[in-house]
């Protein structure tokens, strides 16, 4: 309980920061230290496997192409802060929980989960499952990387 | 282990701060992290639930969404850099031709 | 370790305080114990002896004045360098600047978590350890980065810059080389890998098959490139960048840098080590059976052992070859490595389809036939020291 308040509130506080920082490589490590806490909170759902392949694909991968490509066009003007834009988008965040409140906390799921069963969130148990029912989305998902990569390539290429 | 709801809530609090920051930031990079953002609070409540219920069907979402999070932050970086190539900018006000 | 704190506070220790921060308490002063007794020594030791073997290998005598052989130079250059001047660049981006080296000393230092030392002597055996090994180690691009990038220095960006590309593409074939052992050894665990192999050089997943063979090339390689290693350090090459990523470093943080590169020198030997070369397996010795402490010491004894002979492997290497070009450094990379790991991945499937038990002949000829490279090796080695011996003068106590 101590430990999820004590992650809450950095990991929340490092969203914020990512919003406010007006410099961009400020709020791209700001963003790493949030998806790391959010890492450690999927620890804590034993979700060991993938909370490891957060840190794993995202500081190891996204946040390093993140971080290239902002070193890469190098903006060297921080962004002016616009008062009627940030008080509209604060105004619909702060709707946007109170619309969504009410629809998460009035699920069926139990409140208080009953103890993890053995193996619960192994990679033995995630890979049965992977492999068994989901194993249709999981080629798709191959062939969606693929053509990311293409499309990657071509987008980014310089025309000859 | 803390109650679902306190999971629930928190992922529904950063979700409102990546929409927040969709919204306020004028810079396309940016609103490709705040993006990220949404998307890994998505993944907060997929295994709190995986979690409540006991099911590992929740991780394996999960394991998807971080896939359509890789590719998305790959095409979408590659965007960002053929624009900027065209217009010198990253503000998306300067994106509303719709075309190159 | 969990036992332990358990105990402790079943006794009455810590009373009243939330079960969950004694635990980080706990955790805490592990790792400074682990950090000042084992890491650091470790690091510094490497470092002194770095130098001595290149000054051997290029005929000269490198540091021999603190202590006996100069051993004591780390300690030496370590109080040197906390002494001296902590100095920010005034245009650097002070918080980032200062954050970096930590972030590259907290990836690698968090490696040594899921290192078994022993059949009892790991901090935790994590049912994925070897892929927190990959997810930590990939924590270190990210403070590089940002060093790179906080310096405001046009050498210190395009290190930064060199150097994350080149840990993210040489972190495939080395995953895949991992991926290869994990489909032979049936599990992520580090303890579970070294388990499944046994004390014999026969017995180990080098030997395997062919592939896996082939894939402990692929894996020291790729990891000698993403420890910023010559022959591929061109992201801190001192006759392009002045010193790349670590230009305008200073004092203690400079040193923290260098700390991790040379402590990630034995990360590589130890995963090495457990991968493909028995970790800590010792045979069967009867006197031994009850006596845990003297069967612990002989394991970790064995396992060190192992690892530094890969360190050693690296100076070696570091004092041999020239440094590639970066265009060299990538088609190494993505034309050959990558193609060869999947190779080897597919090709230990077939084989464990195959053969689902292992092939024992195969391992044995394999065995045999790296014996009959290695002394080939050691015959061309000493065939070469011998002729060097005129202008190789040496003397034990210089």
């Amino acid at each position: 309980m101590t430990l999820f308040i004590i992650l809450a509130v950095l990991t929340v506080v490092s969203s914020l920061l990512v919003i406010f920082q007006r410099n961009v490589v400020h709020s791209a490590v700001a963003l790493v230290a949030a998806l790391f806490f959010i890492a450690v909170l999927f620890l804590t759902l034993d979700a060991p496997m993938i909370g490891i392949l957060q840190v794993l694909v995202y500081a190891g991968a996204i946040m390093v192409l993140f971080l290239f490509v902002i070193m890469l066009l190098n903006p060297a003007a921080l962004e002016p802060r616009q008062i009627p834009w940030w008080t509209l988008g604060s105004a619909a965040a702060l709707l946007l929980v109170f619309l969504l409140m009410p629809a998460l906390l009035n699920t069926v799921a139990p409140r208080q989960a009953a103890p993890a069963g053995p193996g619960f969130g192994s990679p033995e148990l995630l890979g049965q499952t992977l492999f068994g029912s989901f194993v249709l989305p999981f080629e798709i998902a191959s062939v969606l990387l693929l053509v990311a990569i293409i499309g990657a390539v071509v987008l980014a290429k310089k025309e000859s | 282990m803390a109650p679902l709801n306190y999971y629930l809530v928190l992922s529904a609090v950063i979700f409102a701060i990546g929409v927040a920051g969709v919204i306020v930031r004028r810079n396309v990079i940016v609103i490709l992290m705040s993006v990220e953002l949404m998307l890994n609070a998505v993944n907060l409540t997929f295994l709190a639930f995986a979690r409540s219920f006991g099911s590992m069907d929740g991780q394996v979402i999960v394991f998807f969404v971080m896939t359509v999070a890789a590719a998305e932050a790959v095409v979408g970086l590659a965007i960002i850099i053929a624009l900027f190539r065209h217009r010198r900018s990253l503000d998306p006000r300067e994106m509303q031709l719709l075309k190159w | 370790m969990r036992q332990f704190v358990d105990q402790l506070i079943q006794n009455g220790y810590f009373a009243g305080a939330p079960k969950e921060l004694v635990y980080a308490g706990a955790m805490i002063v592990a790792a400074l114990v682990v950090l000042s007794v084992f890491v650091a020594p470790l690091a510094g030791v490497t470092s002194w002896l770095e130098r001595r073997v290149w000054a051997r290998m290029q005929s000269r005598v490198g540091p021999n004045r603190v202590g006996p052989q100069g051993i004591l130079q780390w300690l030496a250059d370590g109080i040197k360098n906390l002494l001296k001047e902590d100095i920010i660049p005034a245009s650097a981006d002070k918080f980032l600047f200062s954050l970096a080296p930590y972030v590259v000393f907290v990836g690698f230092l968090s490696a040594f978590v899921v290192i078994p030392f022993g059949r009892e002597l790991i901090v935790a055996d994590l049912n994925i350890g070897i892929l927190y090994l990959l997810a930590v180690t990939s924590v270190v691009v990210v403070g590089i980065l940002m060093a790179g990038w906080s310096s405001n220095n046009k050498w210190s960006l395009l290190g930064g810059m060199r150097s994350a590309a080149q840990i993210v593409s040489y972190e495939i074939p080395a995953g895949l080389a991992v991926l290869t052992i994990v489909f032979v050894a049936g599990t992520l665990s580090t303890q579970g890998i070294i388990k499944g192999q046994g004390w014999a050089p026969w017995d180990w997943f080098l030997f395997y098959n062919p592939f896996t063979f082939v894939a402990f090339f692929l894996y020291f390689t790729a990891a000698l490139a993403e420890g910023n290693r010559t022959p591929f350090d061109i992201p801190e090459a001192e006759s392009e960048l002045v010193a790349g990523y670590v230009t305008e470093y200073s004092g203690m943080r400079f040193l923290f840098f260098f700390f991790a590169e040379w402590g990630n020198l034995y990360v590589i030997g130890a995963v090495a080590t457990i991968l493909f070369l028995g970790g800590w397996h010792i045979p069967a010795i009867p006197a031994l059976a009850d006596q845990p402490i003297l069967k612990g010491g002989l394991q970790f004894a064995v396992f060190f052992v192992k690892a530094y002979f890969w360190v050693f492997v690296a100076m070696w290497v570091r004092a041999t070859l020239p440094r590639v070009r970066v265009d060299q450094l990538m088609s190494l990379c993505w034309k050959y490595m990558v193609p060869l790991s999947f190779v080897c991945v597919v090709g230990t499937a077939a084989w464990m389809l195959i053969w689902p038990q292992g092939n024992r002949p195969v391992s044995m000829a394999m065995f045999l036939l790296g014996v009959v490279i290695l002394a080939m090796f050691s015959k061309r080695v000493g065939y070469q020291i011998r002729h060097a011996r005129p202008v190789l003068y040496l003397r034990p106590y210089i």
